[in-house]
């Protein structure tokens, strides 16, 4: 081998050696209202088509067009769908917001641009690819009008170029995408042509980043978190749900009904088996609720935080009075109106105690999709074993962006309705039956429905006693209170267990819940890759705590709560119940900037608490502010 | 030798359709509307079982529990049992819903889900026991209470009235009325109608607060009331199942038939009044409130127009006993989404 052709050899081993493969973000800069939507899902479905595990989030403003709005797609070989802090790639198509998008990207990052903004001027430490859209999407779109929308779909052509993505590909998510619209279809597939050809015929590639073909998503779906709580509840056989349009929570109601008609409708008839009101309000709605699940309906209601402040109210009947209702809240940034298009897990100590008086709630936290599907079912499941309000406490993160999952599972129990009861039962207990009569000693009572033929009772917000009616006595308010408790207690061994990850030779223990659960994964990780420093992880499934958490506590020597609000919420109601000892362990990893929480800041954080040195790094981006509608 | 017990069309007592002994004031107009309620509700044969009562908070909202003790009652909060009637009606749409409200708890906390249920012609009837005050906090003026009304203590209204008869024929109620508590024969014919009718009632009751608002100088007491009661029409109520004939000379009477068959005669007082006219109801109900009386009888009746529920096209059973194999869907519709969504 002659000199020069090892030197030829070197350098092609250290530029395959800087090749980034399946393992980098995508961020797209696009104005709202802009059909950028479908330009993302079709990236992001052709990157799952090539194999590859992806995750979509978008970042948009309260506004309905004109405002700036940002997408991120993160492959990753590894499998993690959290958020990436640093972006890799820019698509920077928003003249209004390309000048700072371009500013706080990390050396080396690549960026496809509309040429006229000219922002290769900006820095000379990155990558730059210019392109024309205008004067590309002329030829595809004939009809001015439409060529606003199409143009967006010129940069997916670009990137399957820069990036590798199969076009076939590319082609085939479109057409999942638009569905039965053949002209759409047939209009983007051009665009994207125009695209791919383009960057063929005028780049080099310089960046690093590539797609490549893998076998990690056979059979995998992509949804969001509402369409799969959605799912989960017509599998639970709700048949009345009452809502108010709120963000992020409205896409649940929304996607429901669209299941309910194609898979509810009773195919002879043509009548539905359900009812779905769009109520007045969201005190409304759980009153809805309430007065259907009384006369004996599966029912429920999705909402954020501002429409759970108003439905305190009805929250502390449904407690008193025993009347199940499954409530979703899809978490939104407050307080207040606060940030109605990001995300937070700010409302746990507001459901868990919702409503005056001694009050106290069921929640459940699913962390994926695929527990928003199983959780709608065991909520509902909850709510009626227990007669009491389940609160299912998801976020906008995964309520509202696109998640890789493994496709669901056909329930395979029965639904459980917990004690309604019987003439058999009526005749076993006899004159012992009352309607908030502890026969059992767990303290769930029986419960008839209007209608049903057996003893009617009167239902009641004031005080009553074991068999319902009116009472002021002291004992009988102490002796019904007492039995609330114990059914309180009861639902500890009912609520889902927590998944918990048991390292034994960790003296840290991670707690989190919800959403946080990708990102505490991939810090642990780089925990263990980059200081050595090994972690237990326990991940809360649901409200009241079950045994495990006190036995997690005392297995450790610190235990960061990781949590997306600013006040420490689950750290305050774990003090509730821990021992002063154990209190002493706990401290706290707080995100509450509205973005998904990201391993890299988990990490940071934690080292920090841990006396290890941390580099500060890049400031958080979208800094500028957005006004808009609520 | 035993005298027969007396039964209904249904063969049951007229015990059974009492409720327990009521806790409100003696004299109370709210207990002659309940009075009135069982009446009703004996003659026309309704099952219990088949009965829900609601209410919000309030004087009135504790009535209640003093009729049709048979029958299942929802307490609610205060100004929000319209939502608990809707919720519990598309969970069951073959029950028969009553729901009691005073004027405080729909004029005031509960103006807003009042004015949604007469939009959506909700299957319920909505009474309003009327008295221009909030009894229980001991008298303070509620939104019915007239311009110029005085308190027992002296104050005066200075606000005008929300006339909750004229908002509802304007919201969409199918079966509006006004009536006063100590009108036996009105009230219980309009309560027979109601329970003939399919689709939200509104009853507005002049009740009488003998505590808080029954002095000189108030506009809600017994004796305003019966001076200055302005009937629309002679009402008589004939069920479908009475094989009765009224006879009336033409053009002199209006009959309307009921959702379930029964018949209204609606014989002309002194003025002709259409009772199926919106807009003449609403000019009726201005121009006697304009001369300080009340309008009462039934104001508004729309006989025809589809409820909410039918509107919503649920199957003919209830939706809350629905088994398990018609709520939820197939494996191959589980699989059909996911196919969607790979």
């Amino acid at each position: 081998m002659s000199p020069t052709d090892q030197a030829v050899q070197e350098q092609q081993a250290a530029g395959k050696s800087q090749r980034v493969v399946n393992d980098f973000s995508i961020q797209i800069a696009t104005v709202n209202g802009s059909g950028s939507q479908t330009a993302n899902m079709v990236l992001l479905r052709s990157v799952l088509l090539m194999g590859v595990p992806v995750s979509g989030k978008n970042m948009f403003p309260s506004n309905i067009a004109g405002l700036p709005t940002w997408y991120t797609i993160r492959a990753s070989k590894h499998g993690y769908i959290g958020r990436k802090k640093e972006v890799d790639f820019l698509v920077a198509m928003n003249p209004e917001t390309a000048k700072e998008d371009v500013l706080t990207l990390e050396p080396g990052a690549a960026v496809v641009y509309d040429e006229p903004l000219k922002l290769n001027a900006l820095r000379s430490d990155l990558i730059f690819y210019p392109v024309p859209f205008d004067a590309l999407v002329k030829p595809v779109c004939p009809d001015a009008k439409l060529r606003r929308l199409v143009r967006n779909m010129i940069y997916d052509g670009i990137l399957a170029n820069l990036l590798g993505i199969d076009l076939s590909l590319m082609e085939k998510a479109l057409g999942k995408q638009l569905g039965k619209k053949a002209k759409a279809v047939t209009l983007n597939a051009g665009a994207l042509k125009a695209g791919f050809d383009y960057a063929a015929a005028t780049f080099t590639k310089q960046d690093p980043y590539v797609i490549e073909t893998m076998n990690k998503t056979a059979g995998k779906i992509l949804i969001e978190g509402n369409a799969a709580a959605a799912i989960g509840c017509m599998m639970a056989g709700v048949t009345v749900v009452a809502w108010y349009p709120i963000t992020p929570s409205s896409s649940l109601c929304e996607s429901l009904i669209t299941y309910m008609k194609k898979y509810r409708v009773d195919k002879t008839t043509g009548k539905a088996t359900f009812a779905i009101v769009q109520a007045e309000d969201e005190i409304a709605s759980l009153g809805m609720v309430i007065g259907a699940s009384w006369a004996g309906a599966r029912s429920m209601t999705a909402t954020a935080g501002p429409g759970i402040s108003l439905m305190g109210e009805f929250a502390g009947l449904a407690y008193y009075a025993e009347t199940p209702a499954v409530i979703f809240d899809v978490q939104r940034v407050g307080p207040s109106t606060g940030l109605p298009t990001r995300t937070a897990q700010g409302d746990l100590i507001q459901a868990a105690f919702l409503s005056h008086g001694d009050t106290k709630h069921l929640m459940l936290f699913p962390s994926s999709v695929e527990e928003s599907y199983t959780m709608a079912m065991e909520a509902f499941d909850l709510a009626e074993l227990f007669q009491t309000p389940v609160f299912v406490m998801m976020d906008l993160d995964l309520g509202m962006n696109n998640w890789m999952s493994e496709a669901f599972t056909y329930p395979t129990t029965p639904i459980n309705r917990g004690k309604m009861l019987t003439p058999a039962k009526l005749n076993e207990l006899g004159a012992t039956w009352g309607r908030y009569k502890d026969v059992d000693g767990d303290g769930i009572p029986y419960r008839t429905i209007p209608g049903d033929g057996l003893p009617a009772y009167f239902t009641r917000g004031s005080g009553h006693n074991a068999k319902g009616q009116y009472s002021e006595r002291p004992d009988d308010y102490v002796e019904n209170m007492d039995r609330l408790s114990r059914k309180f207690e009861t639902a500890r061994a009912h609520v889902p267990k927590p998944a918990v990850q048991s390292n034994p030779k960790a003296k840290i223990g991670f707690i989190a819940y919800g959403t946080s659960d990708y990102a505490t994964e991939e810090s642990r990780d780089q925990l263990r890759e980059e200081t050595k420093v090994e972690t237990s992880y326990f991940r809360l499934r649901g409200y009241p705590f079950n045994q495990e958490l006190s036995a997690f506590v005392d297995a450790h020597d610190r235990l960061y709560v990781i949590e997306q609000n600013r006040d420490a919420q689950l750290l305050q109601l774990m003090k509730l119940e821990l021992a002063p000892d154990q209190q002493k362990k706990l401290r706290s990893v707080l995100h509450y900037n509205g973005l998904p929480i990201d391993a890299r800041s988990i990490t940071d954080d934690v080292l920090a608490q841990e006396g290890y040195e941390v580099a500060k790094k890049q400031t958080v981006r979208m800094s500028a502010g957005t006004a808009g509608g609520e | 030798m035993t005298t027969p017990i007396k039964v209904n069309r249904i063969g049951l007592e007229p015990q059974v359709y009492k409720g327990g002994k009521t806790t409100l004031c003696a004299g109370c107009g709210h207990n002659a509307i309940s009075e009135r309620i069982i009446d009703a509700f004996y003659e026309m044969g309704v099952n219990p079982a088949q009965v829900i009562k609601l209410s919000g908070i309030g004087c009135s909202s504790k009535s209640p529990a003093y009729f049709l003790g048979s029958s299942h009652g929802f307490n609610a909060v205060h100004g929000r049992m319209p939502s608990v009637g809707t919720g519990a009606m598309l969970a069951n749409h073959k029950l028969i819903a009553i729901g009691v409200s005073g004027d405080g708890d729909t004029g005031a906390i509960g103006i807003g889900q009042f004015v949604h249920l007469m939009r959506r012609n909700l299957p319920i009837i909505y009474i309003i026991e009327d008295n221009g005050c909030y009894g229980l906090t001991k008298g303070q003026f509620s939104p019915t209470a007239d311009l110029g009304s005085k308190l027992k203590t002296g104050v005066v209204n200075d606000l005008p009235p929300i006339d909750t008869c004229a908002l509802a024929v304007e919201l969409g109620a199918t079966f509006v009325g006004r009536s006063f508590s100590g009108d036996k024969k009105q009230l219980l014919s309009l309560l027979k109608a109601a329970l003939a009718h399919r689709g939200t009632v509104m009853l507005d009751v002049i009740s009488p607060c003998v505590t808080f608002n029954d002095h000189e100088g108030s506009t809600k007491s017994y004796a305003y009331a019966k001076d200055h009661d302005d009937p629309v029409e002679d009402m008589t109520f004939v069920p479908f199942f009475e094989d009765i004939s009224v006879d009336y000379a033409p053009g002199s009477a209006q009959e309307v038939t009921m959702h379930d068959g029964s018949k209204l005669i609606l014989k002309k007082l002194e003025e002709d009044y259409d009772a199926t006219d919106k807009i003449g109801a609403l000019k009726r109900l201005h121009e006697t409130a304009r001369r300080g009386e009340f309008a009462t009888g039934l104001i508004y009746i729309e006989p025809d127009r589809d409820d909410f529920l039918t509107q919503l096209n649920v199957v003919d059973e209830p939706l809350a006993t629905l088994p398990l194999e018609r709520v939820r869907p197939g494996k191959e519709a589980l699989e059909e989404i996911m196919e969607g969504l790979r």
